[in-house]
Parts: C-alpha cells; structure tokens; sequence
C-alpha cells in the first residue's frame, strides 16, 4: 500500500475535514505547492485561494480557504485556516451575489473571497 | 377570612412567581452551557495545530520578532479583562474583575503603566463608576463570541504592541478572564499573552516528548512568523472568550439554582405561617361561638 498523508483541515471554530489522502494542493504566497507523501517537513502561509485533496479512495476534495497555514511533518498535514469551506457546503448564488456586490463596491478582497468560493464549486484549480 | 391570612397568601403567590421565573432562567443557562462548552471544544482543534507551529517555528529558527522579544525594562503593559453584558450570575464579574485589579497592583508595583482594554458591559460600568480610564472597550457579544469578535479585539492590541513605547505602545499584553474548569467550578485567571515565552511552550512540547522536524519555511521563517502570531493571539483571545461565555453560563445556572432553591424555602416557610394564622382564626372563631352559647345559655337560666 502506497504511503498516504493524514490530512486536518481545520477552521477557527470547527473542524472541516479529516482523513487520508495521497496529494493536497494548497496555494501559499509564493505559489501552488502539491504535498505528497514523505515531503520535507514544511510550514507555510496560505493566500486565499483553492485547496485540493485527493483522498486515497480516489476521490477529490475540494475547499475554498481563506488565509490561514500549512504544516507538514511526518505525513501528517494540517491546513489551518481562519475560514474554510468545502465546495459543497458553498452556496453558490450566495457567492455570486457577493461577487457581485464586490465588484460594484470595489472592494478587491471581498471579489477575491467570493471568486476563491466560485471556483472552489467549479473545481477549477 | 383573617387579614393576616390574606397577607400571606400574597406573599406565597409573589414567591412563587419569582421561582417560576428562576427556575427557567436556571434552565435556559444550563441548555447554554453545553451549547458553549461545546464550541470550546470545537475551537480546540484549531488552537492546538496553531500552538504547535508557533513552537515549531520558535525553535526551529533564530528569528527574533517585536511580538517574541521580550524588551530590557517594559514600561507599559495592557491588560484585557473580559467580563459578561449582563449580571444575575452570582459574583462572576465581581471576582474576574477582582483579579484585574490584583493583576494591576502587581504590574505598577513593578513600575509599569497599565492601559486597560475591557470586554462585556459589567467591566465597563465597574471603570466608568469609578471613573478609571479604559484604553478600549467592546460590548454586545459576550454570550456568544465569534471569530470575527475575537479579530475585532485583537487588532488594536496587536497593533499597540508592535508600537514603539514612546508613541504609547505597549510591551506586554496580559488577558484575566475565567476559566471554564467544571460545570461546578470556573476561576479566574490572568495569563501573559505578550511578548511569547517562547522557553515555555517549547520546554512544554519537550516534555511530551514531541522533537519537532526541521522544517522548509514557505516563504521563509520571518513571514511565517509575522503571519502566525497574530493568528495565534486572536485564537487564544478567542478561546478566553468562549471559556468566559461558558463559565458566565454555568455561574448564572448556579445563581438561578439558589435562588429557585431560596423560594422555595420560603414558600414552605410561608405557608407554615399561613396555616398556622388560619388555625387561629378558626379557634378563635369556636372560642366565640362557644362564649356566645354559654352567655346565651346563661341569661335564659338566669331568666327562669
């Protein structure tokens, strides 16, 4: 059996998602990073952005996250995010209106968390 | 029936009013306890992961940040205290606020000014009477905090450490708020929140037998560290928030518990009395109709 990875996904108040997984990929400040099995220990700053896990049945996780770190160390993984959702607990009219209003506000934060949300749904990476 | 009968019937119904009343707010804050209880359980997880990278990152770099470093002689100190909106629970605000003003003592004994930033209503009323100044204060939320509360108070403490003294920053930050220990028992306690003691959460992680792997920073040792610690002091602030809803929640449970208990000590003794004052009346009432029957018996023999 291949080596696989205990993945948290953590938000302030409640824990997201726990489980197995061979791949995650997360996005950090100074790029994507895919972590795989037996990756060098590693601590990070997420931005907003997508965060991908393929669970080690084969499935693929999906989660919009907002700020927050990634800690790695003996295939243990947790993403430690401020707010996180799972695509599918995303209210996608919800965040198309909020993109919405982002953009006639201006408010360049605000679209970027509602883009982060869409995409998450969309499951574009 | 007698007057003073009346009067106690009265007071019985006005006791038992006061106890239906206290006995569903003893039941409202004990549904809320567990509600509480069960959301710093669920903040927890979180809290745990962001303790462990701190240390990581503490021990596995040489990095010196305002917010770790722990300056010659600091003359300044903030203290948050958190209190509760409201009051009916018994000496909750009065004993988190007593340790306050210990705290307080102890930090101008060691020379240090102390700016005081106050959550929940009771603390505010408490400085206002008596006319102290509060260097900030939120109100509103205390029952039931949430992330966003704990950032919105976090942001301007953060900011008035990482100040310079001089321009009326601050070089530690202290937080009294009170522990939720058991349902039977929650205590106040005031802890340093800044700067870090960084010898202490690592010597507690060497005591668990934990070695922490050397790790690849990303982007590098200081930017984690300038973005960890922050999060870290609004997730202790917000876990002391939650630990002071849920210990305000049971001490008013506790409060209600003895004041429904009071009632009903009193409705007992009450309506002793009450029977007692209607056993005189009824006596007396005998005691008259017989005096009336014998008087009555006496003048028709006297008139024979």
């Amino acid at each position: 059996m291949a080596a696989e990875l205990h993945v948290e996904l953590v938000a302030a108040d409640r824990s997201v998602w726990s489980g197995t997984a061979s791949l995650v990929i997360a996005r950090t400040t100074s790029g994507d990073i895919g972590v795989m099995p037996g990756h060098q220990p590693l601590l990070g700053v997420l931005e907003s952005g997508p965060v991908t896990i393929r669970t080690s049945d084969g499935g693929t996780v999906l989660a919009a996250v907002h700020g927050g770190f990634i800690s790695f160390a003996d295939d243990k993984l947790s993403l430690l995010a401020e707010v996180a959702e799972l695509s599918d607990e995303i209210d996608v009219k919800r965040a198309e209106r909020a993109l919405e209003r982002a953009k006639a506000e201006a408010d360049a934060a605000a679209e970027r968390r509602a883009d982060v949300r869409l995409r998450a749904v969309a499951g574009v990476h | 029936m007698g007057a003073q009968l009346r009067v106690y019937k009265r007071r019985i119904k006005s006791v038992s009013a006061t106890k239906k009343i206290t006995k569903a707010m003893e039941m409202i804050a004990a549904s809320r306890v567990v509600k509480a209880q069960r959301r710093v359980a669920a903040s927890t997880p979180y809290a745990g992961e962001l303790t462990r990278a701190v240390t990581a990152v503490a021990t596995g770099s040489n990095t010196r940040h305002p917010l770790t470093t722990e300056t010659d002689n600091p003359a300044r100190a903030a203290v948050l205290l958190i209190t509760s909106d409201r009051g009916l629970a018994g000496g909750y605000s009065s004993n988190v606020i007593k340790a306050a003003e210990q705290l307080t003592q102890r930090l101008t004994a060691q020379g240090k000014e102390v700016d005081t930033y106050i959550v929940g209503r009771k603390g505010v009323a408490y400085y206002g009477f008596r006319e102290r100044k509060i260097a900030e204060s939120w109100t509103g939320f205390t029952d039931n905090p949430t992330y966003a509360d704990a950032k919105k108070i976090a942001g301007p403490l953060i900011e008035a450490v990482l100040q310079q003294t001089a321009e009326g920053g601050v070089d530690e930050l202290h937080i009294v708020y009170t522990e939720f220990v058991s349902m039977l028992t929650q205590s106040p306690v005031d802890s340093r929140l800044l700067p870090l003691s960084l010898e202490d959460t690592a010597e507690e992680s060497a005591k668990k037998g934990e070695i922490l792997p050397l790790f690849d920073f990303e982007p590098s040792a200081e930017d984690v560290l300038d973005a960890l610690l922050p999060r870290y002091v609004e997730s202790r602030i917000y876990n002391a928030l939650l630990q002071a809803a849920a210990s305000k929640h049971a001490a008013t449970r506790r409060a209600m518990k003895s004041a429904t208990d009071n009632a009903e000590e009193l409705i007992k003794s009450l309506t002793r009395l009450a029977n007692a004052a209607r056993q005189a009346d009824i006596t007396q009432e005998i005691s008259e109709i017989v005096g009336g029957a014998s008087a009555l018996a006496d003048a028709s023999a006297g008139s024979d």
